[in-house]
């Protein structure tokens, strides 16, 4: 999932578990099917037996959401306890092979220290191992390396990216960085303003995109393999805002190509070849825009 | 561009350790070595960009130059004139010249202050203008640069969003009409179509004022994008400075390739042709920082020699210099 702050990313990640607080926030519509099962109408026990179990999540802030007073040891051995029904010291068994699984060198030491004594990577490992703890089938994790430097982005992307093809683990990746997504992801899903406006194969969607929004942000990003001196493409405008959204389509009022149509209907997502979808009235006139924009 | 090969700012050396206090008296213990001996040029109206991971002493660098801290050793010439020896207000005539855009626009204005006060607040301190019609003139001039709208003085931050109000941060930066812009990180807080929106600014406006720019990011590719020249920092030191098109076609450090394929590139095709250097293990600690390089133990090229003697920051042809054994 990709998009830029507020787009609504993260809360159609947190609605799937049912994480959003209420109040304020409050699911008014839609299924969320898992396993063919609609979560949206489980019990609270039906969806405690889903959360951690099956359906495991990794936050953006790993420090923030560790328990600081509390052994990582002792917060991995949780999950384990609570779904498996495995007594304390069987559950810290199997945390330290977890430990060592996300790549944490001298595990049996390290288990008993609290989260302050690791490193911001090292913490979204202890994190990962959490979620992994169970062996769910999807794992969502939501910005999980945006507050880390480069070089421990790529190690743990690689490591996720590892464990998923191990353990066939489906994952949601939600970013703003369109380069992870190229390097790691199988299929994109492009948000704007609260609503899904491109989905489909990653090479597709950077190769033949076909919603302005996406052709603009891929363009708009300087890339370390093209000329230096290159103009990089402008979106002008901000994001609109979520509770004033401009009549029509929400991309409208930025869009270069919008026409008369596009300020009064909104648009819904159509097939726009195998597994693409895209939100635009124009989509099928894109090869048009990319000449445009070239001259 | 770097037609000029005159030299604004020269730092030679520089050593700024910041001390650790430990116990009920507060005695020193240690120090954070947070830059350890670094030295470079900045040339009049060039871009110099500085890369490195979190807490390699990049802000700590340009905070140096504008003597923000007073540094432990080295020195640092401003237009050839010693900055680290000058006090009251010979600081502050040069600082007039120099000035600096912060990375988190939501804590770097006064939430207190509008736009316009926000803007004009340099002028009236160096005592550029005074207020009244020609002040506010200056200050929608300068709104009007940034590409916001003269009427917007009257309002507060809390009214504009996080790329407007760093549009004001450059707009206060530019007040002064300084020579030389220390940019922290001016995009990192911003959303991808807000980046490119700032960074085309920055660029327009380094070309249109004649402005030299010490650009501080730990994005690579941004920092490509805008710099001429380009310094890597790791652990307070800096292992390699060249211009921008040969560190990216030829990056001699292992830190630098290291760094470089980290970034992934936005084009699936391309990127899967790409050769990967991973590095294990994080940053080490700057108060205790690895003997001989201090890259050594993440270090794939490693050998003796690396974990005994800190390696020279040589030249190695056509300006491209490096702190490597190996290379």
């Amino acid at each position: 999932m990709v998009g830029e702050s507020a787009c609504g990313k993260s809360v159609s990640a947190m609605s799937i578990l049912q994480l959003i607080p209420y109040p304020p926030g409050i699911i008014v519509g839609g299924k969320v099917l898992f396993k063919g099962k609609d979560l949206l109408r489980a019990t609270d026990e039906e969806l405690r037996k889903v959360r951690g179990a099956q359906i495991a999540m990794i936050f953006q802030e790993p420090t923030t959401s560790l328990n600081p007073v509390l052994s990582v040891r002792l917060q991995i051995s949780e999950s384990l306890e609570l779904h498996r029904g495995i007594s304390r010291h069987e559950g810290y068994e199997e945390a330290i092979k977890l430990i060592k699984l996300v790549g944490i060198p001298d595990a049996e030491r390290r288990a008993e220290d609290y989260p302050y004594q690791f490193s911001g990577g090292m913490q979204q490992r202890i994190m990962m191992a959490m979620a992994l703890a169970c062996n769910p089938d999807l794992i969502i994790a939501d910005e999980p390396t945006t507050s880390l430097d480069v070089t421990v982005q790529a190690q743990l992307l690689e490591l996720i990216d590892n464990l998923r093809s191990q353990y066939g683990t489906a994952v949601i990746l939600i970013t703003h960085n369109l380069g992870v997504v190229a390097r790691y992801v199988d299929r994109v899903n492009v948000m704007y303003a609260g609503r899904l406006v491109e989905s489909g194969p990653t090479d597709v969607i950077y190769g033949a995109p076909r919603h302005p929004y996406t052709m603009g942000l891929i363009r708009s990003v300087p890339r370390l393999d093209l000329p230096r001196k290159r103009k990089l493409y402008v979106i002008d405008g901000l994001p609109p805002h979520l509770a004033h959204l401009p009549e029509g389509c929400a991309f409208s009022p930025r869009c270069k190509f919008a026409i008369d149509r596009c300020h009064k209907e909104r648009p819904e997502l159509e097939e726009v070849g195998e597994y693409h979808l895209s939100a635009c009235f124009r989509r099928n006139e894109a090869e048009i825009f990319k000449r445009e924009e070239e001259d | 561009m770097a037609t000029n090969t005159e030299n604004l700012v020269e730092v030679e050396n520089l050593y700024m350790y910041f001390p650790v206090l430990a116990g009920v008296m507060r005695r020193k213990v240690g120090d954070v070595k947070a830059i350890d001996g670094v030295s470079f040029t900045i040339r009049k109206g060039e871009t110099l960009g500085l890369v490195g991971e979190s807490g390699c002493g990049k802000t700590t660098t340009g905070r140096c130059i504008l003597q923000l801290y007073k540094i432990t050793d080295g020195k640092i010439t401003f237009n050839g004139r010693d900055v680290t020896k000058m006090k009251g207000n010979t600081l502050r005539h040069v600082r007039k010249d120099m000035q600096l855009i912060f990375q988190d626009p939501y804590a770097s204005l006064d939430p207190r202050m509008n736009a316009g006060s926000i803007i004009g607040e340099p002028m009236l301190v160096h005592n550029l203008v005074k207020k009244g019609k020609e002040y506010n003139e200056q200050v929608a001039e300068l709104l009007r640069l940034v590409q916001l709208e003269p009427y917007m003085a009257d309002r507060y931050p809390h009214e504009f969003s996080g790329g407007q109000r760093q549009r004001l941060g450059i707009a206060r930066a530019l007040a002064t009409r300084p020579e030389l812009i220390i940019c922290d990180e001016p995009v990192s807080a911003l959303d991808v179509s807000i980046q490119t929106q700032i960074i085309t600014l920055l660029i327009r406006l380094r070309e249109e004022m004649n402005l030299t720019y010490l650009f501080i990011a730990h994005d690579l590719s941004v920092v490509r994008h805008i710099s001429d020249r380009v310094a890597v920092m790791y652990l307070g030191k800096i292992m390699e400075i060249t211009s921008s098109d040969e560190l990216y076609d030829n990056p001699l450090h292992p830190y630098t390739q290291a760094l470089l394929s980290a970034v992934p590139i936005p084009d699936p095709v391309v990127d899967r042709q790409r050769k990967r250097v991973l590095l294990t293990g994080d940053v080490p600690s700057p108060v205790n920082p690895p003997p001989g390089c201090n890259f050594h133990p993440r270090c794939h090229m490693a050998i003796d020699i690396c974990r005994e003697q800190t390696p020279e920051f040589r030249d190695i042809e056509n300006d491209h210099w490096v702190a490597c054994h190996r290379v």
